[in-house]
């Protein structure tokens, strides 16, 4: 057991940490601390698609994936580091993020040679920016149960029906969509795993006004959305098999990263606590504490399942990541209000002008929502990593 | 960087697993803790020869093995799984550490080995009665006569205080307030007093002590006169991390014990672990369980390691593993339901271990309040 870095490992760290620092500069200074949760800066969209194309050339994107694809191949110890150093320089929220650890993955393990010559560069040189598409209005928890079409039409799917909750859907260029090709099957053997492009007069988007005021979800429309046979990944009415296989795909890469920039948000709280004088209050003291504590061992759950990445242990480590980090962010929330007291209700001037701790006060309502409700993360861990029994599935033979 | 367990430590929790399967099932401390005197000498003995434990952390120049923090966290992992009740945690894991950064070569030479060995047991005597853990609560005096220190005063909560053969005692030698020594104090001294404290937590024992001009030799000091405070606190922020380990192990064995019983007891018609609301509860199980043992992991780690910092890893570690085994041992009386409850079941042994734990080397509110002066509130 050793909890520091390497000699190597943390001359890599200098090498992230300098390439950052000299190219975080000039018009990419305005990205600083932007595109996080809860802002998706659209205002600076253009500025964003650049910064994904600099950290092609700088050789920082889909650093971990296979040098034959266009990736590097670093370690995970490397991928861990780069994403820390990403966080501390305060570089912007990765508009690439969903390709490149989302589509590109699963493409790698599951795509055609063809699919892969096709869509992978795009994703490297941060050019092609994609979407996902699974929930639906009837299909969140219950994701098997996606209705949206797709129906075969010579050389062409042409798919209708809804998604909801899509982030990044707006400036897209594509999506990977759950879709509906066979009712008649029992319901995870009649999905299809599709892209499909969002550029066409069969895709319509609405953004969805969150509790925050702001837009970072869309629903998406799809009216005779078109896409070519070709764009199936994996066999047709075989989708679920490869939207799974994409979840083992998250190796927490990106978790020490996160809890970075958790600690610099438990930080300003803390130093409005000092400020305002909450921090006098005994129950507000206990509650920054275990706050900090949690904070602390969220980073030490990380480096664990790390290390143990061929044993048992992954998987549990691995299984309890979003429910832990999910339900001290939302803890972090109530507690910044508390802290701030009757000042937590002031909104600034403007189009409901938030400030930090209002945003994440209400930000963190949907952390223990979205990719897997705490609800459904204890159900994965009760049944996979404690193998008790499932619950009895009245639709499970339903077609 | 890596915070995986080496394979001689994984064979070593393999070997201490087994050892006290079946040397120590729950059977047998139900046994043992129904004793007046519940230490088992003979198995303490096997446990120092074939396995060596009584001597892991001291120097193989004073008969040990010489291991450090990291495999003292693993063992206790596997004791506190048992509720081992004998006195690993007072002798190896608090006062060796103790002895072996405080003591000289003398005093090291005249009591590690024997610990080693297995022959002798050693514990520190701290608290006293009605007064607090900060330094004005070591009132226990000490007065240099001659070539005699003269100890008078009580001692109170001394784990393992009745058996032990050597005593470290913090008294105070003067008025400032943290004017404290610690002293090297036979157990069967004249003018001691000893007698063990039943407790609820049956799997541990306590005694109070009197001294009564209790005569110990100038050379029984430990440690530089008057630094006996940072000593004591260092060592106690060493035993801390151990103890934390043992409650992870504790925790799991509570939510092996929920796990198993909820995918075979059956009501209405299914195994309860399929009902969510158990499920969940589970679930939230595995989450402090492999949280804690995180914590725990750092803290055995950083009560060795250079540089590490001790103090706030005990701290982080016993707020947190307190907790989670108190959560759990709550959780695995109510998943059991009415069988939870009664004497027969195991659930309760760990209940009540779990709340004499969290008060032993402070409470995981003063732990906390610790952690919020370091973050300078």
């Amino acid at each position: 057991m050793n909890l520091a870095f390497s000699a190597a490992d943390e001359a890599f760290r200098n090498e992230v940490a300098l390439w950052l620092a000299e190219n975080l500069e000039g018009a990419f200074d305005e990205l600083r601390g932007r595109g996080g949760p809860g802002d998706e800066a659209e205002d600076l969209l253009e500025l964003r698609r650049a910064w994904e194309r600099r950290l092609f050339e700088g050789g920082w994107s889909c650093i971990g994936w296979p040098k034959a694809y266009g990736g590097r191949e670093l370690s995970l110890t490397q991928q861990v580091i780069f994403n820390e150093e990403y966080v501390r320089a305060g570089a912007p929220g990765r508009l690439g993020h969903i390709g490149e650890t989302l589509l590109g993955p699963t493409l790698i393990a599951f795509g055609t040679e063809a699919q892969k010559a096709r869509f992978l560069p795009g994703i490297v040189r941060g050019e092609t920016l994609w979407c996902q598409g699974y929930s639906e209005p009837n299909a969140g928890s219950d994701l098997a149960n996606v209705q949206c079409r797709a129906v075969r039409d010579g050389e062409e799917w042409v798919i209708t029906g809804q998604k909801v909750w899509t982030s990044q859907a707006p400036w897209s260029d594509w999506c990977f969509v759950l879709c509906r090709t066979d009712v008649d099957a029992p319901r995870h053997r009649g999905i299809t795993y599709l892209l499909v492009p969002m550029r066409q007069a069969g895709v319509q988007i609405r953004p969805i006004r969150q509790m925050t005021g702001t837009s970072e979800f869309a629903e998406v429309f799809f009216d005779g959305a078109r896409t070519a046979v070709d764009n199936v990944v994996g066999q047709e009415n075989e989708g679920w098999k490869v939207a799974m296989g994409t979840l083992a795909f998250e190796r927490g890469v990106s978790t020490l990263g996160q809890q970075l920039g958790f600690c610099g948000e438990f930080e300003r709280v803390l130093d409005i606590a000092k400020q305002n004088g909450a921090s006098k209050d005994a129950v507000i003291r206990q509650r920054l504490a275990d706050l900090w504590i949690r904070l602390e061992i969220m980073r030490l759950n990380a480096l664990r399942t790390l290390s143990n990445l061929d044993g048992a242990e992954l998987t549990r480590g691995g299984m309890i990541t979003k429910l832990y980090w999910a339900t001290w962010h939302r803890d972090l929330g109530e507690l910044a209000m508390d802290i701030l007291g009757p000042e937590a209700d002031r909104l600034a001037p403007g189009d409901y002008g938030l400030n930090e701790s209002q945003r994440l006060f209400l930000w963190s309502r949907c952390d223990t929502i979205y990719a897997g409700t705490n609800e459904i993360q204890r159900n994965i861990i009760g049944e996979r990593a404690l193998g008790l029994p499932r619950e009895p599935r009245p639709g499970q033979e339903k077609k | 960087m890596n915070f995986a367990l080496s394979e001689e430590q994984q064979a070593l929790q393999g070997l201490v697993r087994q050892f006290l399967a079946e040397n120590a099932p729950l059977s047998v401390v139900r046994e043992r803790m129904a004793m007046i005197e519940p230490h088992d000498a003979k198995l303490w003995q096997r446990l120092s020869g074939e396995l060596g434990l009584a001597g892991m952390s001291i120097d193989e120049e004073y008969g040990g093995l010489g291991l450090g923090a990291v495999e003292r966290t693993v063992v206790m992992e596997e004791m506190g799984r048992a509720l081992f009740w004998g006195p690993f945690f007072s002798t190896v894991c608090w006062s060796a550490p103790l002895w072996g950064a405080a003591g000289t070569s003398a005093q090291k030479s005249e009591v590690l080995p024997g610990i080693a060995a297995g022959e002798l047991l050693s514990s520190v005597a701290w608290l006293e009665p009605g007064r607090g853990r900060g330094p004005d609560g070591v009132q226990l005096k000490a007065v240099l006569e001659g070539d005699e220190w003269v100890l008078d005063g009580e001692k109170t909560r001394v784990l393992d205080g009745q058996i032990a053969d050597w005593l470290i005692v913090a008294a105070r030698v003067g008025a400032g307030l943290e004017d404290i020594s610690l002293f090297a104090v036979r157990g069967d001294s004249v003018g001691l007093e000893r007698e063990r404290v039943p407790s609820v937590d049956q799997t541990r024992t306590f005694a109070d002590m009197t001294f009564r001009h209790v005569r110990v030799p100038r050379e029984a000091l430990l440690g530089e006169q008057g630094g006996g405070w940072p000593l004591l606190m260092r060592s106690v922020d060493v035993a801390a991390c151990a103890l934390a380990a043992e409650q992870v192990g504790a925790a799991e064995a509570c939510m092996d014990l929920s796990v198993a019983y909820a995918k075979v007891r059956e009501q209405f018609g299914r195994p309860i672990g399929s009902f969510q609301a158990v499920k969940h509860r589970c679930a939230d199980m595995l989450l402090q369980v492999e949280s804690a043992r995180s914590a725990a992991y750092y803290a055995g780690w950083a009560a060795g390691a250079l540089g590490a910092d001790t103090g706030r890893a005990a701290a982080l570690a016993q707020a947190y593993c307190s907790d989670a085994l108190f959560f759990c041992a709550a959780e695995c009386i109510q998943l059991h339901g009415g069988i939870g409850f009664t004497w027969e079941h195991d659930a309760h042994l760990f209940f009540k271990r779990a709340q004499s734990a969290k008060t032993l080397l402070g409470s995981p509110t003063e732990h906390r309040e610790r952690v919020a002066l370091e973050l300078g509130l």
